[in-house]
């Protein structure tokens, strides 16, 4: 073994799947002076990676999971260490067979070869299977088994023959230094190391490593039961690790997957049980190893009883090792990669299991090599949670909630039920008493739509279209379309609080928000300017609002679901000198959006200020009093209709929310929600949303949002801009009319945005010359154009408008038409209601 | 043949124990539990006698409610029946001990007739006081020997055997009779499915007696003195295969 360096450019802290992969992913990027430590041995050191079940289901709904999966499994087979086995979710309820259906959508975007199976076809696969329980089931032929411990070995001397690694197991991290907010050595019992780098790759150790530095890493260590049964005679006479297809037992929550003579069975179905990473047992003093617990056999009970209904050759196998092994789990079930939001140079690479670790292992290489990755990598970002997501309690609360949902039926709109109300608007008062229907976003309690007006429904009877599947009609009401017409006619008042806010001052404040932004923003006082944030490689970070307050202040307002990931990368551009400071005000400031045709004359009725075109224009900004309220308000519409963002100190919110209710009641003011302001509304605009039509993998030009001239200053990406408007765009993000929305069962059926792919009509899959596939990013009513709407992006062969295409919803096809390439609105196409 | 089989609940630690504060017992809240390998060992013998011989094997075990998982353990590798004797979380001292389990064994006894033969385990995995076998046996009036390593039963009477370091003590006993076995007289069984779950089916009966204390009382747990071993490196490639030859031929001369 190694001596202990004393000094390395970066130090991989952890040794299991993650550990390995981002050694080797660092040295091929050309990283030198890697030192990797775990406190176990090698090649088993005792995480989660030595119990794990190693199979890969590659389908997921999920995009960036998918394709991490995907990257992976090529990763495994490149190593040799794969086997291709196949893989079978079986469906045992009808509510299965719907979700299964939505499997094969998913497959299709990824472009994953998948079938659906009758109970007879499984049964050839499986022989030993009762088909009497099986109502039908998904296949994905591509599912595999890997060697994880001999791919974490195979990695490690991919480094160390390009001399890049130096190995020292058996050692134990004490304590991590950091100096003015970054890292700069680690401590360990065998010595300390400076470094540069530090990569906290411990999985359920993570959050304890962490904190020695100071920073936090949202997960909980968490038990999945499984039990070894055999010796099984089918099994035995494969003569083979895996001979037969795994089998997803969907509906209970369970998996039997072959392992040589034996079947393993894992179970995602008993109580949440969380562990503490401080009371998680060393390696001495564990039985088998410190993620491999004794098994609470009356939490398995259970599953023995499904299992052997299933499988009625399990009844009489022997049960020959048991465990409650830990895992890792994130308040949203998705990995936590980047650089901690704390400590700068430090971090993250945990929460990740065997199916998708070498590709995140890449993700993090690159983006520590580059500052970006290939993929993007949003839902995966340690930044994304707000601190009051970074506790326990909210960790352990979601967890528990979600834990039972591995294997279960999650809809794309699903609302969290725990942890609720830990973000509350002052207007929380008034939209409760109206009914309102609370979703989440970014933690705060935000209406979707009011259950007061439903009423509306029978005023705008006849311009709504009802929703007869259950679950098109999930998490959604009839009354976001009223709400939606009422808006267009009269004028509405929207909760938009949960942005996030961020304030910048000081001497060099200028410079620094140009270099940020990609559009011009030093711009008069009162200016407000909408822009992209770029990456290096020039694809989206972010899209907001940024306005001039002072001659050296500025504000950004951003979404709330993205308030996190903006708040690190500002933090993280901002001068070492202090030249810039800046302060998050989303705590401090409300806003109530007031839109529609009679939202002059609400505002006139409440300030004797000129609110009139000339004396306010669109996208100025003013500090008016309404009432005797001081406000900020920003003329600006994400629904395309007249009005303002009016914002106040949060202790006003309350009496300015009633003040424009009180003054609307004579011109039909409507309290609407986030489904109008975010879907209908924004979807009849045009309107891009960061995380669905914006991600880093497509630039401004793409997205239609590159403006006629590009500023002289310097911004993040700009070269990378310059080159990609020099070019014809790959693809164009347009807008989709959907033409039938009959299906085979004659039930009309509405997607929900959920990565539905585009196809042709002859129904193959379209890829741009990035090789990035067209599928639908948002989807929703568009009720004053009385169509159906959806985005995508499209390469320029189908980017026409007229182009006759189709999408797959649910595993069916349904026509689909370009309305719009690029950007321009579907509805009020030059913007008169807005502008005027 | 009825045969009796005495188990112990005992933590399954691994290599370190932790103790708790008092040092008076150790930190279970992360550890498994189980019976010690002698009585695993003496579950399997009495299942295996009453699978040739006939008749009905019962578990007895002394301790808090949660001892009932290896009650059910028993059950699920073939066990008929079982009882559990109301105890604290805290060990009795062995007198105390055998006293309950030989009281608890004549109630047992006076409601479904006398067991044949009385198995335990050499000693607990935990306090190792080789002690229990031995006073329940004298309590009742009973032969017993220990260290057993086999078992025959031929038409009433009982042959068992002790290894020793020259060969093997034989030993004919009368029944009923009591015999303390060690590890290795069988390979015990895993459960299967099915008998995991019929096992939470089988009903536990509850004895409660009132043994008086003994005189032996543990002051202070310490924990042994850790193994530790080194690992020396021979060397890297072919040029090692010296060194691995020294090695294995001091290891044959041992």
């Amino acid at each position: 073994m190694s001596e202990m360096p004393t000094a390395a450019n970066v130090v991989v802290i952890g040794a299991g799947i993650v550990g390995n992969s981002v050694v080797a992913h660092l040295a091929e990027l050309g990283w030198r002076e890697i030192v990797q430590i775990d406190k176990g041995a090698l090649p088993n050191p005792g995480g989660s990676t030595g119990h794990a079940s190693n199979f890969i289901f590659p389908v997921d709904h999920n995009k960036e999971m998918a394709y991490l999966t995907l990257d992976s499994q090529r990763q495994y087979e490149e190593m040799g260490v794969s086997t291709t086995c196949g893989g079978i979710e079986i469906a045992r309820t009808e509510a299965r067979l719907e979700e299964l259906k939505r499997r094969m959508t998913s497959a299709k975007a990824w472009g994953i070869d998948a079938r659906l199976l009758s109970a007879a076809e499984v049964k050839d696969l499986v022989p030993f299977i009762n088909e009497d329980l099986v109502l039908g089931a998904f296949y994905s032929p591509t599912v595999s088994v890997v060697d994880s411990l001999r791919a974490g070995t195979l990695m490690r001397e991919r480094a160390i023959e390009l001399d890049a690694l130096t190995v020292v197991p058996n050692t134990e991290v004490v304590d991590i230094d950091v100096t003015d907010g970054r890292v700069t050595s680690v401590r360990t019992d065998k010595g300390d190391i400076a470094c540069e780098h530090v990569v906290i790759a411990c999985g359920v150790w993570s959050p304890r490593i962490a904190a020695m530095a100071g920073a936090t890493i949202p997960l909980t260590p968490a038990v999945h039961q499984m039990i070894d049964v055999g010796p099984l005679e089918p099994l035995q006479a494969t003569n083979n690790e895996i001979g037969y297809p795994i089998v997803r037992d969907m509906d209970t929550f369970c998996y039997e997957r072959q392992t040589a003579g034996s079947m393993e069975v894992g179970s995602y179905a008993h109580r949440p049980i969380f562990h503490h990473p401080d009371t998680i047992p060393s390696i001495q003093e564990s039985r088998l190893s410190p993620t491999e617990l004794p098994l609470t056999v009356d939490d398995f009970d259970p599953q023995l009883e499904q299992a052997i209904d299933l499988m009625p050759f399990l009844g009489d196998a022997e049960i020959k090792y048991g465990i409650n092994g830990l895992l890792s789990l994130t308040p949203d079930a998705m990995p936590l990669v980047g650089e901690t939001v704390e400590v700068r140079n430090l971090w993250s690479c945990a929460a990740i299991w065997i199916k998708e670790g070498p590709g995140t292992g890449r993700t993090i290489a690159e983006w520590m090599t580059h500052g970006y990755p290939e993929l993007d990598p949003h839902a995966s970002d340690v930044s994304r949670f707000y601190s009051y997501q970074r506790t326990e309690r909210h960790i352990l609360e979601r967890c528990a909630e979600h834990f039972n949902k591995t294997y279960g039926i999650v809809h794309p709109r699903e609302q969290w039920a725990s942890e609720r109300l830990s973000r509350i608007s002052p207007f929380h008062v008034r939209t409760s008493e109206l009914d309102a229907v609370y979703f989440e976003a970014g933690g705060w309690e935000r209406p979707h739509w009011y259950e007061s007006n439903a009423p509306l429904l029978e005023t705008y009877a006849d311009k709504i279209q009802e929703r007869p599947h259950e679950w098109d009609a999930r998490w959604w009401s009839p009354i976001q379309i009223a709400e939606h017409h009422a808006l267009r006619e009269t004028v509405g008042m929207v909760d938009v609080t949960a942005f996030a806010m961020f304030d910048f001052t000081g001497p060099n404040v200028v410079d620094y928000i140009q270099r940020m932004a990609v559009n011009q923003c030093d711009r008069p006082i009162g200016s407000s300017i909408y822009t992209p944030l770029l990456n290096e490689a020039g694809g989206f970070r972010s899209d907001l609002t940024i306005l001039r307050l002072g001659n050296r202040h500025y504000r950004v307002v951003t979404g709330g679901f993205d308030g996190g990931r903006d708040s690190y990368w500002f933090r993280k551009w901002l001068p070492d000198d202090g030249s810039v400071v800046m302060e998050d005000k989303t705590s401090a400031i409300c806003t109530v959006g007031v839109w529609g045709p009679n939202a002059r004359k609400l505002v006139a009725k409440l300030t004797r200020d000129d609110v009139s075109n000339e004396g306010f224009p669109y996208g100025a900004l003013r500090r008016v009093t309404l009432g005797s309220i001081p406000c900020t308000m920003l003329r600006i519409s994400y629904v395309g209709e007249l009005g303002w963002e009016i914002s106040t100190d949060m202790e006003h919110g309350l009496k300015l929310w009633d003040l424009l209710y009180e003054a609307g009641a004579d011109l039909g003011v409507t309290p609407v929600g986030a489904g109008v302001y975010g879907t209908s509304g924004r979807l009849e605009k045009g309107y891009r949303l960061m995380g669905a039509e914006l991600e880093s993998e497509y630039n401004p030009v793409e997205a239609g949002l590159a403006r006629p001239k590009v500023k002289s200053a310097d911004f993040i990406g700009r070269k990378a801009y310059l080159a990609a408007r020099d070019q014809d765009p790959a693809a164009m993000c347009c807008t989709l009319t959907m033409e039938s929305h009959v299906s085979s069962s004659g039930i009309a059926r509405f997607p929900m945005g959920g990565n539905e792919p585009i196809l042709t009509v002859e129904g193959e899959r379209i890829l741009d010359a990035r090789g990035r596939v067209s599928r639908v990013t948002s989807a929703g009513a568009g009720p004053s154009v009385g169509k159906f709407l959806l985005l995508g992006y499209l390469p320029p062969e189908h980017a026409v408008v007229g182009t006759d295409l189709q999408i797959m919803y649910q595993n069916e096809l349904f026509p689909v038409k370009v309305a719009v390439s690029g950007s321009t609105p579907l509805f009020d196409p030059d913007d008169a209601r807005m502008k005027g | 043949m009825r045969v009796l089989v005495c188990v112990k609940r005992v933590p399954a630690p691994g290599a370190r124990i932790v103790l708790n504060e008092d040092r008076r017992s150790i930190d279970t809240a992360l550890l498994g539990f189980a019976v010690s390998p002698h009585e695993e060992c003496a579950v399997e013998e009495g299942v295996r006698i009453v699978e040739q011989h006939g008749g009905s094997v019962t578990v007895l075990t002394l301790g808090p409610p949660e001892a009932e998982e290896q009650i059910r353990a028993a059950f699920a590798v073939g066990v008929h029946a079982g009882a559990r004797i109301e105890a604290g979380p805290e060990d009795p001292d062995p007198v105390a001990t055998a006293r309950a389990i030989a009281s608890a064994v004549q109630g047992l006894e006076g409601a479904a007739g006398p067991f044949d033969l009385i198995l335990f385990g050499n000693e607990s995995a935990d306090s190792g006081g080789y002690q229990v076998g031995i006073r329940v046996a004298h309590a009742l009036g009973r032969p017993i020997v220990s260290g057993i390593k086999a078992i025959e039963i031929d038409d009433g009477a009982m042959t068992v055997q002790r290894p020793t370091p020259q060969g093997a003590e034989v030993y004919e006993l009368p029944l009923p009779a009591a015999v303390a076995v060690r590890e290795g007289i069988n390979l015990p069984r895993y459960p299967t499915l099915k008998t995991r779950l019929s096992a939470k089916k089988t009903p536990i009966e509850l004895v409660t007696t009132d043994a008086a204390e003994g005189g032996q009382r543990m002051i202070e747990l310490v924990p042994p003195p850790e193994d530790t071993s080194s690992v020396q490196i021979l060397g890297d490639g072919p040029e090692a295969a010296a060194a691995v030859v020294d090695v294995v031929e001091q290891l044959v001369s041992l």
